[in-house]
């Protein structure tokens, strides 16, 4: 699974352009699916099972887009300007390593800072890619580019840009692949644009009209030092976190419990999570046509949205287990 | 690509100035477009297949679509415009007010504004300068702080009543200056455009209520159409002025005389890759000048007509234009021909090939 993981995170797909991705993840899932197609706004739904008696349709949703940054100049002296797509943060760039589409490459530094005491704006940065002027600039307006930063393999923990959320794409391709028998209609969204405004998701959950919604995504935690009193209780290595709530979401308390009795069922550990900002794809599904029961099973990350996302090797793989026995079993609210 | 000889473009003349000097003219402040909408119905009407307003008061119209299964192309152009309304009578002619869409107080001190549907003049009045004193000289002030002054006596106005910017439009040279060109531009194109329809597609025309303070008519046209794609039409800032802080204008957004201003991103929408692709290959192929807007803030119709039903693939292309949401906006001629021929030439080569490959 890890390499798996690799190959997910070190794709180059931001928000909006997805194709990179959306072809490594079809070339992982298409044996395994009943039946996949890629809808207007590019999210890759793959469907498996039919629904019997006892099932439902059930839609598992995780995002494959990234965080990244769009060009809005390039100026007569060849520094590139942009703007950000998704929550990218400046202090989090400063000296970092960009990647553009089509492969070129440069470093993000910032204009001297009269205050140094204050974290620069997005406007005071910029990047070079080694030019002298703007003329035949391999980079133009509107084109995007994601952080560039290898995938680290720490043994039990694993550092990445882009885990938020490739790794809830990797549980889902892996849940996939171990789902043997299922009584419901399944239909795993790799969906896109969530880091601009769920919009994906809200796409697919209109076609699909699902049952019932679930997605895989990133969540804090706060088991890292800090000054200040902690007010998040999920910390890595103590099992996947069944979302609550978050910014955008109340979960249905039905699919809460449902997929506690899961976790308990198969003695794994796991967290109840309580996010004070952010939401997730649920969201968009929660709230689809005339609103569904929806919830989320989180993957606690250290360092969201900078360059160096940190997840816990053991909380994927009890992510992967509790979201197979979940699917395979019909389903009481 | 294929080279379009045989069509003839909608041209910009005298006739289509004065139908824009008609619709700048006319008041329609978000939730109240009437005005604009009784034009938009007169010169559509003879020219469409179905026009029908809908329950927030959008206009949708189709025209064309031969074959079994014609590209169903929808075309937005929101009718209302920013400016107030009215929220209550202090009497003596005076009268307080809220700012409906992108008004700020230091816009809205010392204009003079049309009320109501008589276009009652008014004027929001500030304190003298003769009468400030230096620190209030340097206070911000706020909507609350304002007050329109319409005179005593005349009874005609209402609580509710919008007010617009009361400002005539004039041509001057190669330009047109006027109130409400954002998006009175996008209304008259999209007029133009339904009169001389391609008709190997099913044109569909929403021209939309209530941008301005949230795309709320854009959503429900757009789930009515369910169309196949959809171009949106609108005006977008160009602050292309000199800058007098840094050597060089890094976020001017748009430059006047530079063309139509194709959309890649905005805080609404990342707009369709392969409409961008297929809008510049246009422009290219056929030499219309064209202009990538920055990508950043600001948005279009296209926020909640993508995301409607299963998607809608989305572009959007302005008409560059200064100081918009103020009493007088300025844009070039040229731009709003450049715009129409791309707009109508992309449409006339438009097939369902735009779409085949995935996004």
């Amino acid at each position: 699974m890890k390499s798996l993981i690799q190959k997910l995170v070190e794709t180059s797909s931001p928000s909006g352009y997805e194709a990179q991705i959306r072809s490594v993840v079809r070339a992982e899932v298409e044996p395994y699916a009943d039946e996949l197609q890629v809808d207007a706004l590019g999210n890759l739904i793959v469907r498996k099972g039919q629904s019997g008696i006892d099932g439902l349709k059930i839609m598992l949703a995780a995002h494959i887009d990234e965080i990244g940054i769009m060009v809005t100049q390039v100026d007569e002296n060849g520094f590139i300007r942009f703007t950000t797509l998704g929550g990218v943060r400046a202090y989090t760039c400063v000296s970092g390593r960009v990647r553009f589409l089509n492969g070129t490459s440069g470093v993000i530094f910032m204009e001297p800072l009269e205050d140094m005491t204050k974290v620069p704006t997005v406007e005071q940065l910029y990047i070079d890619i080694g030019l002298s002027d703007n003329k035949n600039a391999p980079v133009k307006i509107g084109d995007v580019a994601v952080f560039e930063r290898p995938f680290l393999d720490l043994g039990n923990r694993l550092v990445a840009k882009s885990m938020d959320d490739r790794i809830g794409a990797a549980v889902l391709i892996e849940t996939l692949r171990q789902v043997k028998a299922t009584p419901h209609e399944l239909f795993f969204v790799f969906s896109t644009q969530e880091e601009v405004g769920l919009r994906g998701a809200t796409t697919a959950a209109f076609g699909i009209d699902p049952d019932l919604g679930l997605s895989v995504d990133v969540t804090g935690s706060g088991d890292t030092p800090r000054r200040t009193k902690v007010r998040m209780e999920v910390g890595l290595g103590k099992g996947p976190a069944i979302k609550v709530r978050d910014g955008g979401m109340l979960a249905d308390r039905r699919v809460v419990d449902w997929m506690v009795r899961g976790a308990e069922k198969l003695g794994l550990p796991y967290q109840l999570e309580i996010l004070e900002g952010g939401t997730t794809d649920a969201r968009a599904m929660q709230l689809t046509r005339a609103g569904i029961p929806a919830g989320c099973l989180s993957i606690p990350t250290r360092y969201i949205h900078s360059p160096s996302e940190m997840v816990d090797f053991n909380d994927v793989q009890q992510a992967v287990q509790l979201l197979v026995e979940l699917v395979s079993h019909p389903v009481t609210l | 690509m294929l080279k379009v000889n045989e069509i003839s473009l909608p041209p910009i003349g005298d006739e289509q100035v004065k139908l824009l000097e008609r619709l700048s003219n006319a008041c329609a402040v978000s939730g109240d477009e009437g005005e604009v909408r009784k034009i938009v119905m007169e010169e559509i009407r003879p020219h469409a297949d179905e026009v029908k307003v809908d329950a927030l008061g959008n206009v949708l119209a189709t025209r064309g679509g031969s074959g079994e299964r014609p590209l169903r192309v929808m075309l937005a152009a929101h009718m209302d415009e920013v400016g107030l309304m009215i929220t209550s009578d202090e009497g003596e002619g005076i009268y307080r007010f809220e700012s409906v869409g992108g008004t700020s107080a230091t816009d809205l001190s010392g204009k003079v504004m049309w009320v109501g549907k008589e276009h009652i003049p008014g004027v929001i009045g500030l304190k003298p300068i003769h009468l400030l004193d230096p620190a209030e000289s340097k206070r911000q002030f706020t909507i609350d702080s304002l007050r329109l002054d319409i005179g005593p006596a005349t009874g005609r106005v209402k609580i509710g009543d919008r007010a617009a910017f009361a400002t005539t439009f004039i041509q001057q040279g190669p330009s047109l200056r006027g109130k409400a060109l954002d998006n009175r531009l996008g209304v008259a194109t999209l007029i133009e455009l339904v009169k001389h329809a391609s008709p190997h597609i099913e044109l569909q025309a929403a021209f939309t209520v209530q941008e301005e303070i949230g795309l709320r008519g854009a959503r429900v046209a757009a789930f009515s159409f369910n169309p196949d794609m959809a171009i949106i039409l609108d005006s977008t800032p160009a602050y292309d002025l000199p800058t007098w802080d840094i050597d060089e204008n890094v976020r001017y957004n748009t430059r006047l005389g530079a063309g139509p201003a194709i959309y890649v991103a905005d805080s609404g929408t990342l707009y369709d890759p392969r409409l961008v692709r297929y809008m510049v290959e246009i422009a290219e192929g056929h030499g219309i000048p064209y202009q990538i807007r920055q990508p950043g803030g600001g948005g279009t119709d296209a926020g909640s007509i993508h995301k409607q039903r299963v998607g809608v693939p989305s572009i959007s292309v302005s008409v560059p234009g200064r100081y918009h949401h103020s009493p007088a906006a300025i844009v070039r001629l040229s731009d709003w021909q450049h715009t129409m021929d791309l707009v109508a030439t992309a449409l006339f080569l438009l097939t369902s090939e735009v779409l085949a490959d995935e996004r």
